[in-house]
């Protein structure tokens, strides 16, 4: 991974620029903010649907971002994290029906999760590092099929959730309530990574050595990137159930984990407009797929063309652009 | 920089949207309805785990309402039957029946097919006020009309089977030790329900996850228990499965297989050349069998098949597609001319359908759930067929009792009338 990253997004950032035309990112969230409820009230409702899972996909990209672009560490297993927070958020919600306090549950669990992942994956690097993570994000469905009782096998569990206040309509709600959260997250990140923690994360990545030498402590540091990212995860975790008003085994699957990946880094590595972009991706390409499928005429075709343009996407996009969509349009604005 | 990309996800969406609204215009109030269309919409497991055989029969049903649209609809409307994907998992379903239903405003979902993937959407189409009619599973849950109003059953919940088949195993296999493999959910649950109301506590129970294609341990856990009958709660490719890995492992018991996994021609093109382990295998129906060439039923729907369903192999699968879309039929043809959602609810409730079940629907404003009994069948010679005589019960404590009612003919033309 550490290769990967000083071939293709070092040279796309030179600092220099970069600063030159950084907008504050409270600036940037306000805007977003402010566009994000022109788009909710001028859109139909499936599309503030849509809008609303590209929000949470948002969340755990920009987790994942920070984590695979920043830090180089490549993990396969944030589908298994946001099941974690779905899982969590679902059990929570239907004890005590009180979203503020599931989302805050399925954040605290999932970051607990992340802290003991994190901690193994310290020590571990490049394939055995996607090993480690790649095997949490296998075992969701024994998981819940072991313990049935209190997770429901392959069935999941319905979310019980109070109606959307006053006569807002159910997908507006979870518009807001997806994109309160992705904003949040990504305010959070940006002001974290333009600080020490996101020089310390950078210089591990970059040469381990050197940083240690510099007086950065490389275990810790790697642990907290792991845990801030498993953090993003399980809050995307806790919307997506809100989204779907239910949780299952099946909403988590390993393609989801390496879909995540795929996104981030045809988004552009490192950056969170990449992982904006990639967001963008895991909604659209689907439904692309979806009416590419029906308009063959082959149903069978519906299930499994979105594999392959997804594949398609990423082979064309690294030839293209090895930096990922973001730094397209990053060197058309240079010239 | 964010500010670009922001306007990027703007414009992107705002042309999605575009292309959505331009695309439907519709003259009356009622979603899915217009003076010349109806649309229907439906999720479907067309890839994954269910797959094998349960992909047959929206394209079936899709076919019966080619025909009547051939022969000028209903009241002037066409049916467009939406039939999605969703894979038999849970989390698809809900993006295919929010697509359906909010992107492109079905009038109904019909058939949705699954007890773990319908049971997710129950809320959201009670929320948007959308009919759900004659879901494609036996789960009791269908049957709320205090709690989802809108949502009826079609197959006979899987609890009456479970009493009808006990009775059976409890009268022929007397003294012997039975035992249950179920699927991990309400199918597999209510199932067993069934069949302990009749039989008391089986020998040993075991479940599975389609997620996990592999019963070895679980049959290994029944042969190591002695068990003699074994009843399967299960879709057909884990039908298959089951007795396959039985057979590997010399094991054979009797098998009693609920109707949902039992249709020979699909268990049996899964076994491929173990096909005929299923040689006297168990199992119940409550429409006509496929291989039942003198029943006027199976002579419409086969005609259907090779003039609208390009000549597909003529399974159960099909047979119940189109009994699905016969019924869909004399539901729109029950509501008339002027078609709105609460119209068809009420016409669904007032019943009174006769179609190709061997039993009645038991629709009314109390009950939603589908058809009230099933009659046997063993297969013989790679084919099922009927013995004895059809039974009815109910999902609790009452008798299983024979129904005598008389089977009725399909129309002349084959498409019902008000």
């Amino acid at each position: 991974m550490t290769d990967l990253r000083e071939k293709s997004v070092a040279p796309v950032v030179p600092e220099k620029v970069g600063r030159k035309r950084r907008i504050p990112p409270a600036v940037a969230i306000l805007l977003g903010a402010a566009l994000i409820l022109i788009l909710t009230y001028t859109l139909p409702p499936f599309r503030n649907y849509q809008l609303a899972t590209v929000g949470a996909y948002f969340t755990v990209t920009a987790g994942l971002t920070v984590l695979t672009g920043l830090n180089g560490q490549l993990s396969l297993g944030h589908g298994a994290l946001m099941a974690t927070g779905a899982y969590t958020f679902a059990l929570t919600q239907n004890r005590w029906l009180s979203m503020p306090l599931s989302v805050l549950a399925a954040i605290v669990v999932t970051t607990l999760a992340g802290v003991v992942i994190g901690l193994a994956a310290a020590r571990l690097r490049g394939p055995y590092l996607a090993g480690l993570t790649l095997a949490v994000a296998v075992v969701v469905p024994s998981v819940t099929s072991t313990f049935d009782t209190t997770f429901n096998s392959d069935m999941g569990l319905s979310i019980a959730l109070d109606p959307p206040p006053g006569t807002i309509p159910m997908e507006r709600w979870q518009a807001w309530l997806c994109w309160a959260g992705a904003l949040v997250t990504a305010f959070l990140l940006a002001t974290l990574t333009r600080g020490r923690f996101g020089r310390d994360i950078r210089a591990v990545r970059d040469d381990e050595t050197a940083a240690r030498l510099a007086g950065v402590h490389v275990a810790r540091t790697q642990v907290l990137a792991f845990v801030v990212s498993a953090a993003c995860a399980g809050l995307a975790g806790a919307l997506f159930a809100v989204l779907a008003q239910s949780v299952s085994p099946g909403a988590f699957p390993l393609t989801l984990s390496l879909f995540l990946v795929m996104a981030i880094v045809i988004g552009g590595l490192g950056r969170l407009v990449g992982a904006l972009l990639g967001a963008l991706l895991l909604v659209l390409l689907p439904a692309l797929a979806q009416t590419a499928g029906e308009r063959s005429g082959s149903q069978h075709l519906e299930g499994n063309l979105a594999l392959v343009i997804f594949g398609v996407v990423l082979v064309v996009v690294m030839l293209a652009a090895p930096g990922g969509l973001a730094s397209i349009r990053f060197t058309l604005r240079r010239k | 920089m964010k500010r670009t990309t922001a306007s990027l996800l703007a414009v992107l969406l705002l042309a999605g949207a575009c292309d959505s609204s331009g695309g439907g215009s519709s003259s009356s109030d009622v979603p899915g309805v217009t003076d010349t269309e109806i649309t229907v919409g439906t999720h479907m497991p067309l890839t994954g785990p269910a797959a094998a055989g349960y992909s047959k029969i929206a394209p079936a049903t899709k076919a019966y309402f080619d025909f009547v649209n051939a022969a000028g609809g209903i009241n002037g409307r066409k049916i467009t039957y939406k039939v999605k994907d969703d894979g038999y998992n849970p989390a698809t379903t809900q993006q295919v029946v929010r697509e359906l239903v909010l992107q492109d405003k079905v009038f109904a979902i019909l058939n949705g097919l699954g007890t773990p993937t319908h049971s997710g959407v129950l809320d959201f189409l009670k929320t948007n006020k959308v009919p759900d009619l004659f879901v494609a599973s036996g789960s009791r849950s269908w049957n709320q009309p205090d709690k989802y109003p809108g949502t009826f059953g079609f197959n006979p919940d899987y609890t009456v089977e479970g009493k009808i088949l006990g009775t059976h195993v409890k009268d022929t296999y007397t003294g012997k030790k039975i035992c249950f493999l179920g699927q991990d959910d309400d199918f597999g649950k209510d199932s067993l329900a069934g069949i302990e109301k009749v039989v008391g506590a089986v020998a040993a129970k075991q479940t599975y996850v389609t997620s996990n294609p592999n019963v070895g341990p679980q049959m290994g856990a029944l042969k190591a228990a002695a068990c003699e009958v074994v009843v399967l709660a299960t879709v057909p490719g884990f039908t298959a499965l089951s007795i396959g890995t039985a057979a590997k492992i010399g094991f054979k018991p009797q098998f009693v297989v609920s109707n949902v996994g039992s249709d020979p021609a699909t268990v049996g093109k899964a076994l491929g050349q173990a096909a005929p382990l299923l040689e006297g295998v168990v199992s119940a129906n409550y429409l006509p069998l496929n291989t039942d060439d003198s029943s006027p039923w199976i002579q419409l729907f086969k005609k259907v098949n090779d003039q609208y369903n390009a000549g597909a192999e003529f399974d159960n699968n099909i047979v119940y597609g189109m009994s699905v879309g016969y019924l869909f039929v004399q539901s729109l043809q029950a509501a008339g001319k002027d078609l709105t959602r609460d119209g068809i609810i009420a016409a669904v409730q007032k019943n009174g359908f006769q179609g190709p079940g061997l039993v009645p629907l038991r629709f009314s404003d109390k009950d939603h759930s589908g058809y009230g009994g099933q009659q046997l069948t063993k297969v013989e010679g790679g084919k099922a067929v009927f013995i004895g005589q059809a039974y009815t019960t109910d999902d609790g404590d009452g008798a299983v009792q024979p129904y005598t009612g008389q089977a009725v003919t399909p129309p002349q033309n084959g498409i019902p009338t008000a």
